[in-house]
């Protein structure tokens, strides 16, 4: 290592750093679930029976994702308390959720979208023809096929919004890359922090993107004859000394 | 002519339960049909055939308020699926009279169209007890013996994944049986089938038509069936009705040259 690095400073500086990350995640939860429920109005509002509300909609929609969401964030935090009538101040943490949320539940939006085009035409008419009412064919028969294999994206973009979060340090939400950036001007030290800023994301990150493959396997072979074969056979040889495997056809 | 007396005293003794009247649907320039007039009454086991692209199943799908009408009315209990308004346009039903003909009427499907995330009992399950708000252990007990009686009570955790055609396409019917239709479609239910599994899903629709009172209409290409089973056979060509009467009156003694030669391609092929 170069006289640069400190491993003196690594070590103090560490338990700073961590202080934030409770934040980090935290935040990184909160504009997840805002996204993902805030996804769920763009497709109620896109789906309005309504020409003109539909043409809005997809123009804001496309607005939205093609202005940075650091741009939104500092509008959210700095312009809009100026702004006459709606007005208002919001606090640092609640502005990071507002603005990476709803930039991100634009995208999230259109996962839903090819979740449910993805249902076949054959569902939504099994459904008409079984009476089910305008929200039970949402819930108990469209849904229900519709988001399990968007989980994988949706986990996707979770992780690429952990990586966004820290954009909220710009605005003085607390996370770790706040932490390591208050931390090296106090002690005119940013290599050893911001190491370890990288380290944390990147411990974080890659086992959740492993995890994430894991799930997309198993979700794509949920209804899959063999899985199922497999996973009757374990329920019905258990106690027995036979492996599922050598009951399958 | 026992079948034929049956449904000259069906015919006086009640009303319709369905009325086609004048019914045309286009589809952009195509018209399918061009003017149904039919009445289905209770009970009677109706069978709709002729050659494809004549639009059988697009009578029933309208039935099923899955197409709407390009003119013309359809009644059902005496009531319009779909008015005209002063304007000149088609306005639906309200959606309250549109659930209530809905809830008289079941519907199978060619793809047999099973909830792929539900079990097959839970597919039986879901519409009488989210629908109708019927009691659940009620519920359980009807769709264990009409999954039995479709000869599948062995299966009932199964997922539809792991049936064949014919097994799917006998749960679809279970779970329309379910729902105690006063009519029953059939919508090219074995067209989907490989021929050796066929033979099974016709056996149970003549069950349900020999042992069940519910109004049936078949959409098939399976004549001799259609023949065993049905008292009425239409026969469409070109979207009109061009011959109707009993099986035998249709199938064997017709006339009309088209339905001849329809019926020479089937039985040579």
């Amino acid at each position: 290592m170069s006289e640069n690095f400190r491993w003196e400073t690594f070590a103090e500086s560490f338990p700073i750093i961590l202080k934030g990350l409770g934040i980090t995640v935290g935040l990184t939860f909160a504009c997840f679930v805002f996204a993902l429920l805030f996804g769920f109005v763009w497709i109620f509002l896109r789906r309005i029976p309504n020409r003109f509300i539909v043409w809005l909609v997809t123009w804001v929609m496309e607005f939205i994702r093609s202005t940075p969401p650091l741009v939104q964030l500092f509008f959210i935090y700095y312009a809009l308390p100026v702004l006459p009538v709606v007005g208002v101040t919001i606090d640092p943490f609640t502005c990071a959720v507002l603005g990476i949320g709803i930039h991100y539940s634009t995208y999230i939006g259109e996962i839903y979208r090819s979740g449910i085009e993805s249902v076949d035409k054959g569902q939504w008419e099994a459904s008409v023809a079984l009476n089910f009412s305008t929200l039970d064919k949402w819930k108990k028969i469209v849904l229900p096929q519709a988001i399990p294999p968007t989980i994988p994206m949706l986990g996707n973009y979770f992780i690429i919004m952990f990586k966004e979060v820290p954009l909220a340090s710009t605005i003085g939400v607390g996370g770790i890359l706040f932490m390591a950036k208050s931390y090296g001007a106090l002690n005119f030290a940013y290599l050893e922090p911001l190491t370890i800023v990288g380290i944390i994301f990147l411990v974080l990150s890659y086992p959740s993107s492993i995890l994430i493959k894991k799930l997309e396997v198993k979700l794509n072979t949920r209804f899959d004859k063999n899985e199922l074969l497999k996973k009757t056979n374990k329920k019905a040889i258990r106690g027995l000394e036979l492996k599922g495997r050598d009951r399958l056809v | 002519m026992l079948v034929k007396n049956k449904e000259m005293n069906r015919e006086k003794a009640t009303e319709p339960i369905v009325s086609y009247r004048n019914v045309t649907k286009s589809f952009g320039d195509v018209n399918v049909l061009k003017g149904i007039n039919l009445d289905i009454y209770p009970g009677e086991k109706i069978a709709v055939i002729g050659p494809s692209g004549s639009g059988k199943t697009t009578i029933i799908r309208m039935l099923m308020t899955l197409e709407e009408p390009s003119s013309g009315d359809i009644f059902v209990n005496d009531k319009n699926l779909w008015k005209m308004d002063k304007k000149g346009t088609w306005v639906r039903a309200n959606e309250k009279h549109l659930a209530d003909v809905r809830g008289d009427i079941g519907m199978v499907f060619q793809h047999f169209n099973l909830f792929p995330h539900m079990t097959i009992l839970e597919n039986c399950m879901s519409a009488p007890i989210h629908v109708k708000k019927e009691n659940k252990d009620e519920v359980r007990e009807r769709s264990i013996k009409m999954l039995e009686r479709v000869g599948l009570g062995d299966k009932l955790e199964f997922y539809p994944s792991q049936l064949s055609g014919g097994q799917k396409q006998r749960v679809a019917m279970a779970r329309a049986l379910v729902m105690r239709p006063k009519i029953m479609l059939f919508d090219e239910v074995t067209s989907a089938l490989d021929p050796e599994l066929v033979g099974e899903v016709l056996e149970v629709i003549r069950d349900i038509a020999k042992n069940d009172d519910m109004a049936m209409v078949l959409v098939t290409h399976e004549m001799d069936f259609a023949l065993d089973v049905a008292d009425k056979v239409l026969f469409l060509d070109q979207g009109v009705i061009a011959e109707a009467g009993t099986a035998n009156e249709v199938i064997n003694d017709s006339e009309n040259e088209r339905v001849q030669s329809f019926l020479k391609r089937f039985r040579t092929s």
